[in-house]
């Protein structure tokens, strides 16, 4: 890959606040044009590579450019590009939608009229033309992620971030969001999206980093990440409790992997290794499921479930997500 | 506000691709804004704040009010024989010490906003870097004049008679307001150091009480012991009181328009400066 051809190149940065170093060392090169991934669970240095990125940390070491140009030195020219979405840049909840998108307007050097007519057209294409009066505050959940999204392409820029964009949404708004991330890429936009949720990263990003203490301990496309923690697992209910040792037994002949009992007396899971065999997780799944009914095991349902970050960070680093991260989650 | 509305906006929303393809199309990006428009939109900012948290203004129409009436009456009798002869002498210091006490908001609305996530979508945009803050201060500058507007209405209905007419008043007023710009930047900058609003109010009360009791405000300063009438006499709300009474009385006092100006200029180089220093590291 040329070197034209990335949006954001990081080599070594580092960033530390007091003893902890957020940044340990980060290594990132993303693609233009396309959704980047960057998966990790809290406190894995992915919103302080956001802020440094977007100017609003300086690295303590190491270098990070963006189209080009350094985050440091050139500072200024790098916001002109860039725009940027998550827990710590937001719109001011004081403020009406409108007053918001205008406010923002009018420091993109759009002229009172001009500024009045992109907000009308952005709050029409977000959905919030009936909240445009309404203050920010009183907006639910998925409509406040929606105008901080708008807030940020009132320009189109030409590098979007976006920090845990879903975090806390319900199904129908993180749908919502995911469309409109895709239909932003479509239009030329090149987006770092940070996320502590393998599904997201597959659904949306075209290759993914996992981080983990301020370092990235895998890249890759979502294919070839998954491979090499495997393909996830296929939960088993079946309809006769005393049927279930049985399962056991050809469930893990079958899928080569360790199986485990459930709490509810019927129920079980299996992992499903990737990289032993060429075959794809549903089709192990089908097999092993084949396998179940031959010999006469009724099973009542199944699923097949992706594997969850905690299960790709046991994989790839032999240990759980942080403990103390989980207590920023609670804090947060 | 109903909930109801909420859940259907919220629910029936589908993303267009041709309606978003429509507002994502790159047009041709204006110029930058300059200094002056940047710093004026963001006072714009303050001024749609106090339109919808009027709230806030409480502490620049009643905290002034209760401060004339409470001195005025507490002191009055006592250090001037009546309360009409001591509000000529008190009301241009009560109206330095109010504004004064004010200008720790600005502090306390730049640390707000940093917790609310709402500065770093201005620090990452491509503006003239102090804009935001100057922002913040053009709107404490309205706040400051309607403070000074308040108590010079009450002090006039109690009796206030200005020697120096409306031009000696609004000339002082101006002072005041000046000063009080260049006064915020001490918490612009206590702002962007402290770690919650409430450390903000409360580093804020060590540095205003000492400040504001310890100088000409209540009474003359000779009668106070000789190493106090030194603090007294550097103290810049000393001499900030001493300009305004000057005006307002209708007898300028040259000297103290002067420090006032040195005061102004030094506070602005040094905590602008330190300011802009923190607010580009954050």
């Amino acid at each position: 890959m040329s070197k034209q051809d990335l949006a954001i190149e990081t080599e070594g940065l580092v960033k530390t606040f007091g003893k902890t170093r957020a940044l340990d060392g980060l290594d990132l090169q993303v693609p233009t044009g396309t959704v980047y991934g960057v998966l990790g669970p809290n406190g894995a240095g992915k919103t302080t590579a956001v802020r440094v990125l977007a100017t609003l940390l300086r690295p303590d070491d190491g270098q990070a450019r963006v189209f080009g140009l350094d985050v440091r030195k050139e500072a200024d020219a790098v916001r002109g590009k860039v725009s940027l979405t998550g827990q710590y840049a937001s719109v001011d909840e004081d403020l009406t939608g409108t007053e918001n998108l205008m406010l923002l307007g009018r420091l993109l050097g759009h002229r009172k009229p001009a500024a009045r007519e992109r907000a009308g057209q952005l709050l029409e294409a977000f959905g919030l033309a009936d909240a445009a009066d309404k203050q920010v505050k009183n907006y639910s959940g998925g409509m406040r992620r929606r105008i901080d999204i708008a807030a940020s392409i009132l320009n189109t820029p030409d590098l979007l971030f976006l920090d845990e964009p879903t975090t806390g949404l319900d199904p129908r708004s993180r749908n919502q969001v995911w469309e409109i991330v895709r239909l932003v890429v479509a239009h030329g936009t090149t987006v770092l999206l940070t996320t502590q949720y393998l599904d997201e990263a597959d659904q949306l990003a075209a290759r993914i980093a996992v981080v983990d203490h301020g370092k990235v301990i895998a890249e890759g496309t979502p294919g070839e990440l998954k491979a090499s923690i495997g393909a996830g697992a296929v939960h088993v209910r079946l309809r006769d409790a005393a049927q279930r040792p049985q399962a056991e037994e050809v469930l893990a002949r079958e899928l080569g992997a360790s199986v485990q009992l459930e709490a509810d007396p019927v129920a079980l899971t299996a992992r499903i290794s990737g990289d032993e065999t060429k075959l794809g997780a549903a089709e192990q799944a089908s097999r092993a499921l084949s396998e179940l009914s031959r010999a006469g095991i009724t099973v009542d349902d199944f699923s097949l479930g992706q594997p969850s970050l905690d299960e790709v960070f046991l994989t790839l680093t032999g240990h759980p997500a942080d403990d103390d991260a989980k207590e920023d989650e609670v804090a947060a | 506000m109903s909930t109801a509305t909420q859940e259907t906006t919220a629910s029936s929303y589908v993303p267009s691709a041709e309606i978003l393809g429509t507002v994502l199309a790159r047009g041709d990006r204006p110029a930058r804004p300059g200094a002056l428009s940047a710093s004026l939109t963001f006072g714009w900012r303050a001024m749609l704040k106090i339109k919808h948290v009027p709230e806030q203004l409480f502490d620049v129409t009643i905290f002034p009010v209760m401060m004339v009436l409470m001195f005025t009456y507490l002191f009055g009798g006592a250090l001037a024989g009546s309360t009409k002869e001591y509000l000529q002498f008190l009301l241009p210091g009560i109206m330095v010490m109010s504004v004064v006490m004010t200008t720790m908001y600005t502090g306390v609305s730049v640390n707000i906003d940093i917790e609310k996530g709402v500065f770093d979508r201005f620090r990452s945009l491509p503006i003239w870097r102090p804009s935001p803050m100057v922002g913040y201060l053009l709107g404490d500058m309205f706040r400051y004049t309607m403070a000074s507007i308040v108590i010079l209405t009450l002090g006039l209905i109690l009796g206030f008679r200005p020697d120096g007419g409306p031009v000696g008043v609004v000339a002082g007023i101006a002072v005041l307001v000046a000063f009080s710009f260049a006064f915020s930047w001490v918490w612009t900058m206590v702002g962007l150091l402290m770690r919650g609003e409430k450390a903000v109010m409360s580093v804020s009360m060590f540095v205003l009480f000492p400040l504001t009791f310890l100088s000409n405000v209540f009474v003359d300063p000779e009668t106070m012991p000789g190493w106090l009438q030194v603090f007294v006499d550097v103290n810049p709300v000393t001499q900030v009181v001493d300009a305004v009474r000057g005006l307002m009385g209708g007898h300028t006092n040259g000297a103290a328009l002067m420090w006032v100006l040195i005061w102004g200029a030094v506070l602005i180089a040094v905590f602008g400066t330190v300011t802009m220093r923190l607010y580009n590291r954050k």
